[in-house]
C-alpha cells in the first residue's frame, strides 16, 4: 500500500493572454488504502491537479512550475519520462469523466485491454486475453468474452466506464485517480460504479483519489476531503471535519446551498452570490473574498495561509475562529 | 381515510394516453420498419401554478414528452389539452396563441440562444414574432425582464458567449417568461450548473412561479432538486409513468420497485448516514425493443412470473398512482 503526497504544487498554463496559475501552492496527502476526495466547483483546479500528478498536462502549454508529487518517497515530477510511463498504469491508474476520452473508438475492447497487460507485464498474448476476460468479468460486464471483440460505441456509458476501470486496474496499481467518474452517468449507474470501486479497493488494498463536485458522493465514499477553490486548497480534513465542523465560509456555503431530501419544499435555498473568479482576475487576498459574507478589510489584502483547526483539519481563512 | 387534497380546479394541462414513436431506419434500404417508443401511453394533469416534477434515467423519454407538450413535436397519438382546448394536432397559425402560453427552458441555454444576436435582440424577438408593442415599449419590457431575472441592464448590448452558464440560464428564463406564459416546460434547467449557481436559479424559478402563477413541468434527474421544487412527482421508465404522487410521499413512501431503487441510489451528503443501498443492476433497455410485460422486469428485484407476460396498469394505492403487479405495495 502506498501514500501519495502533493507538496506546494504550482501548475501554470501559457495562454494568449499570458501565463496563468491554475494550481497555486496546493498540498495534501492521500493516505495508503484510503479514499481522498477532492471537491469544488468547475474551474477550481481539480482536473489540473490530477493531470499534474500523472504528468499528463497538455503540452507545451501546461507545466508544473514548482512543488513535488511524492509516491512513497519518489518525486514523480523529477522522473525521466520513460520511468513516468511505467508509473502510469502500473502504479497509478486513472479514470476520467468521459470514458470515450480514454478509449480508442477504432480498436476493440479486447485489444485495448490486452495492450496494457502486454506493456506492463511479461506474459504471452493468450495469457493476456485470458486475464482481460477475467478483468471484464470482475468489473461486472456480462458475457465478457463477447465484449472483448466489440468496439466502445457498442456499449452503454456505464459499461464503457467499467471497461475504463478494468484497464486502469489491469496491472493492480497502488493508486486509482478517478476524475468525476460518475458525473456523466445516471444515479442508478453511479451507485453501481461507486460500489464497484469500493469493492475493488478493499480487495486490492488500493488507495483512491476521487474527484467530484457532488458532496453526496464525497460523504458516502471518502475518508479525507480536500475542498478546492480557484486553484487553492480552501479547507482539508477528515470527511467528518468537513461535514460536521466546516470552518471555511466556502465549504459552509456549498453545504448549505444543496437541496437535500429534508429541505423544506420551495423554501429559499441559501446561495453563494457571484461566481468563481477567472484565473486572469484573481482577487489579491483571499480568493473567496468577493463572494464571502464574512469578509473584512484584511481578507482583501493578504492571501491567508492554511491555519490549523486540529491535527488533520486545516483551513485557509483569516476569520475562521470568529465565525 | 379522508385526504387533505383540495378539490381540483380545472387543469391547465391534461395529457391523455400520449404516444410519440420515432421511426427507426434499418437495413441496407434504410426502411423505417421499427419504431422507438420514446413516449408510450402517458397520462397526467397539471393544475395552474403547480409544479409537476418528472424524473427517470436518461433515455426514458422525458425530453421527448416535454417537447410534445411544448408542441415542438407532433405526437403520434393521444391528446394534449391546454385549458380544455385540444392542441395535439394544431399547426402553424392555429398554434400561435399556445406557443405564447407554453414555453420551454433547456439544459444548455446556448442551444436555444442565437449566438450572433445581442441579449437585447434575443429578448425582443418574442414580441416581434407575436407583433406586440412598438420599439420603445419593447425596449422597456426587455429592461424589465432583465431586472426580473437579476441581470444588469447593460447586458442588452452583450452576446451570449460573454455570459457564464448560470447567467445564460437567466437569459433563457427571461425569454421564456417574456410573453407571460401559463406553463413552462423546464428540461433539466440546472443539471449543467454548479451547486452554488444551481441554488440561485432554483430560487429564481420558485419566485417567478409565485409572482406569475406559472405552472411548471420540471424535468431533472437529480431527485433532491426535483423534490425541492415540485408539488407532485411522476417517475418515468421507458416511455411510461410508473408512479405518481406528492413529492413528500414519493420520497418517504415510494411504492414502485423502480422508485425505491432510484431513491436508494441518491448519495446523501451526510457521512453519518452511509446506508447499504439497494442497487439495481443493468442499464435501461432500448425503447426500440422494450421488454415484454412490465418494462422494468429485467432489472426488478421483486420480479414475478406474471411480470414477464403481462403489462401492469396504473392503479391507485393510497395517494399514489402505481404501475406494478405486486399486491403489497
Ligand atoms: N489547457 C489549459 N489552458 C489554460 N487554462 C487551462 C487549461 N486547462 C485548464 N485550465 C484552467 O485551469 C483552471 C482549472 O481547471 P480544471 O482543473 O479543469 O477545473 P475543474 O476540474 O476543477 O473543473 C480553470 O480556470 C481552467 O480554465
Ligand atoms: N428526435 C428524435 N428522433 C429519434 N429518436 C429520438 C429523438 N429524440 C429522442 N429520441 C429517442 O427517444 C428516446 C427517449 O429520449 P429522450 O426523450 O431524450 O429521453 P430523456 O430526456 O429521458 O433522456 C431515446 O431512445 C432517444 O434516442
Ligand atoms: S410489475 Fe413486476 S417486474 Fe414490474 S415493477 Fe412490479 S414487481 Fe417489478
Ligand atoms: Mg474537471
Ligand atoms: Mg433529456
Amino acid at each position: 500500500m502506498a501514500a501519495l503526497s502533493i507538496n506546494n504544487l504550482v501548475t501554470e498554463f501559457d495562454t494568449d493572454e499570458g501565463r496563468v496559475r491554475a494550481i497555486d501552492d496546493v498540498s495534501f496527502t492521500a493516505k495508503a488504502g484510503q479514499t481522498l476526495g477532492i471537491v469544488g466547483e468547475s474551474g477550481c483546479g481539480k482536473s489540473v491537479t490530477a493531470l499534474s500528478i500523472m504528468r499528463l498536462l497538455p503540452q507545451p502549454m501546461g507545466q508544473i512550475a514548482s512543488g513535488s508529487v511524492e509516491l512513497d518517497g519518489t518525486d514523480l515530477t523529477q522522473l525521466p519520462i520513460q520511468e513516468m510511463e511505467k508509473v502510469r498504469g502500473a502504479r497509478i491508474g486513472m479514470v476520467f469523466q468521459e470514458p470515450m476520452t480514454a478509449l480508442n473508438p477504432v480498436h476493440t475492447i479486447g485489444r485495448q485491454l490486452t495492450e496494457v497487460l502486454l506493456i506492463h507485464k511479461s506474459i504471452p498474448p493468450d495469457e493476456a486475453i485470458r486475464q482481460g476476460v477475467e478483468l471484464l468479468d470482475r468489473v461486472g460486464i456480462p458475457s465478457p468474452d463477447v465484449r472483448m471483440t466489440e468496439y466502445p460505441h457498442q456499449l452503454s456509458g456505464g459499461m464503457r466506464q467499467r471497461v475504463v476501470i478494468a484497464i486502469a486496474l489491469a496491472c493492480k496499481p497502488d493508486f486509482l485517480i478517478a476524475d468525476e467518474p460518475t458525473t456523466a452517468l445516471d444515479v442508478t449507474i453511479q451507485a453501481q460504479i461507486l460500489d464497484l470501486i469500493k469493492e475493488l479497493q478493499s480487495e486490492m488494498g488500493m488507495s483512491v483519489i476521487l474527484i467530484t463536485h457532488d458532496l453526496g458522493v464525497i460523504a458516502e465514499t471518502c475518508d479525507d476531503v480536500v475542498v478546492m477553490y480557484a486553484g487553492k486548497v480552501a479547507e482539508k480534513g477528515s470527511v467528518f471535519d468537513i461535514f460536521d465542523r466546516a470552518a471555511h465560509p466556502y465549504t459552509r456555503g456549498l453545504l448549505k446551498s444543496i437541496p437535500t431530501l429534508s429541505t423544506a419544499h420551495k423554501s429559499t435555498l441559501s446561495v453563494i452570490d457571484g461566481m468563481v473568479p477567472g484565473l486572469l482576475d484573481l482577487p489579491k487576498g483571499c480568493r473567496f473574498e468577493n463572494r464571502c459574507t464574512h469578509s473584512e478589510a484584511p481578507c482583501g489584502g493578504q492571501a491567508p495561509k492554511l491555519q490549523t483547526v486540529n491535527e488533520q483539519h486545516q483551513v485557509s481563512c483569516l476569520r475562521w475562529q470568529e465565525l | 381515510m379522508p385526504s387533505s387534497v383540495s378539490p381540483k380546479s380545472a387543469p391547465i394541462l391534461k395529457v391523455t394516453d400520449l404516444k410519440m414513436h420515432f421511426p427507426v431506419k434499418e437495413g441496407i434500404l434504410l426502411r423505417a420498419n421499427k419504431s422507438n417508443k420514446a413516449v408510450d401511453g402517458i397520462s397526467f394533469e397539471i393544475q395552474p401554478g403547480e409544479t409537476l416534477g418528472l424524473v427517470g434515467e436518461s433515455g426514458c423519454g422525458k425530453s421527448t414528452l416535454g417537447r410534445c407538450i411544448a408542441r415542438l413535436y407532433e405526437p403520434t397519438s393521444g391528446s394534449i389539452e391546454f385549458e380544455g382546448n385540444d392542441i395535439t394536432k394544431l399547426k402553424g397559425r392555429a398554434l400561435m396563441p399556445y406557443r405564447q402560453n407554453i414555453q420551454m427552458i433547456f439544459q444548455d441555454p446556448m442551444e436555444s440562444l442565437n449566438s450572433r444576436h445581442t441579449i437585447g435582440d434575443i429578448l425582443e424577438e418574442p414580441y416581434i414574432v407575436q407583433k406586440i408593442g412598438d420599439k420603445a415599449s419593447r425596449a422597456k419590457r426587455v429592461r424589465e425582464l432583465l431586472n426580473i431575472v437579476g441581470l444588469p441592464t447593460r447586458s442588452i448590448t452583450r452576446y451570449p458567449f460573454e455570459f457564464s452558464g448560470g447567467q445564460r440560464q437567466r437569459i433563457g428564463i427571461a425569454r421564456s417568461i417574456a410573453l407571460n406564459p401559463k406553463l413552462v416546460v423546464c428540461d433539466e434547467p440546472v443539471s449543467a450548473l454548479d451547486v452554488s449557481i444551481q441554488s440561485q436559479i432554483l430560487n429564481l424559478l420558485v419566485d417567478l412561479q409565485k409572482e406569475f402563477n406559472l405552472a411548471y413541468l420540471f424535468i431533472a434527474h437529480d431527485l433532491a432538486v426535483v423534490k425541492h421544487i415540485s408539488d407532485r412527482i411522476a417517475i418515468m421508465y421507458l416511455g411510461n409513468i410508473v408512479e405518481e404522487s406528492t413529492g413528500e410521499s414519493i420520497y418517504h413512501e415510494p411504492r414502485h420497485p423502480y422508485t425505491k431503487s432510484l431513491i436508494s441510489a441518491i448519495p446523501i451528503p451526510d457521512p453519518h448516514r452511509r446506508v447499504k443501498r439497494e442497487i439495481i443492476s443493468g442499464d435501461v433497455p432500448s425503447p426500440i425493443n422494450p421488454p415484454s410485460g412490465c418494462r422494468f422486469h429485467p432489472r426488478c428485484p421483486r420480479v414475478m412470473e406474471r411480470c414477464k407476460l403481462e403489462a401492469p396498469l396504473l392503479r391507485t394505492v393510497a395517494d399514489h398512482q402505481v404501475c406494478c403487479h405486486l399486491d403489497d405495495l
